[in-house]
């Protein structure tokens, strides 16, 4: 069973100006997918679309959950800010996001959790006293802690200087591998996508929709560093030299060290 | 006090900071009032030493703290009923075009109408009660604080309330966890004048129709040309005023505001 069904056959902006059109993926439980495509191809759009934030779409979405006699799958977010309520403790923003009955024996937990992802003892400080790679690490676990079956993400090492943003990305791996949530990682970065992922997604500019469907045959733990990684990003690219542009026209025979699953035509 | 100012006056910024900065312009206001009033010797115009005896005196036979408490009752059940009134409507149609422009008209209307107008009408349609008189209070104030709340809804930050949503937080929660904490300066503001507001209009409301209160024993004193007893009790209301922003508003915004670095 897919853990995430995706069959979007249009989605237009208020302005009537088409962001996606004929849009359709699966992702597995355990997942980790990674969209990667231009900027302004309707990414942010497409999370918010599959996190329920905006309904207005013609086609369908399908969460399913593991576990059978749960109403409604979880979903985690982590957004391209961190957005913390800055009038919440640490320990209050985690909390928060707990069912009330899972506080009283979440309580002790947390306190291990966020000695876990770096801040030990950061629980009673508000998110304005911590630097933005420590706030960001909060959301992490926010998104972490409701034991999402699927996660979101929206460019969310963004901005950050890129030593930080390598911490966030293992420490992210980390977490996933504890409790496999599908995760839908969104970049413009082919190499942060390459990085993490098992499979990419790669999208056309707008109105978007699937232009390759890749699978990314790494060993983990990775960093963006390693050279396989690097080598499979040189490949790619000069196989498809303008992928990044979210346009799909092969330039060599040569096939890259993955395997791509299906290529549209362009 | 030569020994409190001595450090206090080692530098000017120093003494900026410290509390004498608050207390030495009230201390030398006094004085200047003294001396005017003993020199000038005009029944209008009494001097601080008899205001504060007056107060004094009317302290020791309770009339004074009967008169503030009937007072202070009114302006706490018109403040808590205006806040509450004041904040829904702000609320609603800061997020609703259409409450909006529903109850926009009356909005501009319940701002500008002079207070005495709906002080005479609340007196004329209800009778000279307790009731009327808190509800004029009431409805004077709820357009003010509507206002004020309604900018504040306008600026609530949707990606804050995005969360909550994706976290699947219950209305409750949204509401005391994300959308109030981004209300609290507007609610602060709207506190602030409406205490302002309102202990001005509950004395004219008791000028008009009440037989107690602060306004009640002010139009006494006017009607004997008692300035002395005028002052006395301006002065007792004065530092209840002080009070309530020492003691409640300023800890409370202080705790509040705790996370603002």
């Amino acid at each position: 069973m897919n853990s995430l069904t995706v069959d979007i056959r249009r989605k237009a902006y208020p302005n009537g100006c088409c962001a996606i059109e004929n849009l359709a993926f699966a992702a597995q439980p355990g997942e980790f997918v990674a969209i990667v495509g231009p900027s302004g191809a309707g990414k942010t759009t497409l999370l918010n679309l599959i996190a329920g934030l905006d309904r207005k779409m013609e086609g369908s979405i399908a969460l399913h959950s593991e576990a059978a006699l749960q109403l409604a799958p979880a979903i985690g977010f982590m957004f391209q800010e961190p957005r913390l309520m800055p009038w919440l403790t640490v320990q209050q923003n985690l909390e928060m996001v707990l069912a009330p009955h899972a506080r009283a024996h979440q309580a002790a937990s947390l306190q291990d959790l966020l000695a876990l992802v770096g801040l030990p003892g950061c629980g009673a400080l508000f998110p304005g006293q911590l630097s933005g790679g420590m706030q960001r690490r909060v959301a992490l676990l926010r998104a972490f802690i409701v034991e999402p079956d699927v996660l979101l993400m929206d460019e969310p090492f963004q901005s950050l200087d890129a030593p930080t943003a390598e911490q966030l990305r293992v420490l992210l791996q980390e977490l996933w591998q504890r409790t496999r949530p599908s995760v839908l990682f969104v970049t413009h970065s082919l190499r942060e996508a390459l990085s993490v992922a098992d499979r990419i997604l790669f999208l056309s500019s707008r109105p978007s929709r699937i232009i390759l469907d890749f699978a990314v045959d790494l060993q983990r733990p990775r960093t963006i560093e390693d050279l396989s990684v690097q080598q499979l990003h040189t490949s790619l690219l000069d196989r498809y030299p303008q992928l990044l542009e979210g346009r799909i026209t092969p330039a060599q025979e040569k096939p890259p060290s993955g395997t791509a699953l299906h290529a549209a035509k362009a | 006090m030569q020994q409190a100012l001595k450090p206090a006056l080692e530098s000017g910024a120093q003494f900026m900071q410290g509390r004498w900065a608050r207390i030495l312009p009230v201390l030398l206001f006094v004085c200047v009032w003294q001396v005017l009033a003993i020199t000038l010797e005009s029944k209008t115009l009494p001097p601080p030493s008899a205001v504060i005896s007056t107060l004094w005196h009317e302290l020791r036979t309770g009339d004074l703290l009967f008169h503030l408490g009937m007072t202070l009752r009114r302006v706490g059940f018109s403040f808590v009923a205006a806040m509450l009134i004041g904040v829904a409507l702000g609320i609603l149609m800061g997020n609703s075009k259409n409450w909006d422009r529903l109850l926009d008209t009356f909005l501009i209307l319940g701002l500008n109408i002079p207070a005495l107008v709906i002080i005479i009408l609340c007196y004329i349609w209800f009778g000279l009660s307790e009731t009327a008189a808190v509800l004029a209070v009431t409805v004077n104030k709820i357009p003010m604080v509507a206002i004020s709340l309604r900018e504040g809804a306008r600026a609530v930050d949707k990606n804050l309330l995005q969360v909550a949503h994706v976290y699947r937080l219950s209305r409750r929660e949204t509401f005391f966890k994300v959308y109030l904490p981004q209300l609290i300066p507007y609610l602060f503001g709207s506190a602030r004048n409406g205490l302002a507001l309102i202990w001005k209009i509950v004395l004219v409301v008791e000028l008009l129709g009440r037989s107690n209160g602060v306004g009640f024993q002010i139009g006494s004193y006017f009607h004997f040309f008692d300035i002395t007893g005028i002052l006395a009790y301006t002065l007792a209301f004065a530092l209840v005023i002080f009070g309530v922003e020492a003691l409640v508003l300023r800890p409370l915004e202080t705790y509040l505001n705790r996370w603002r670095t």
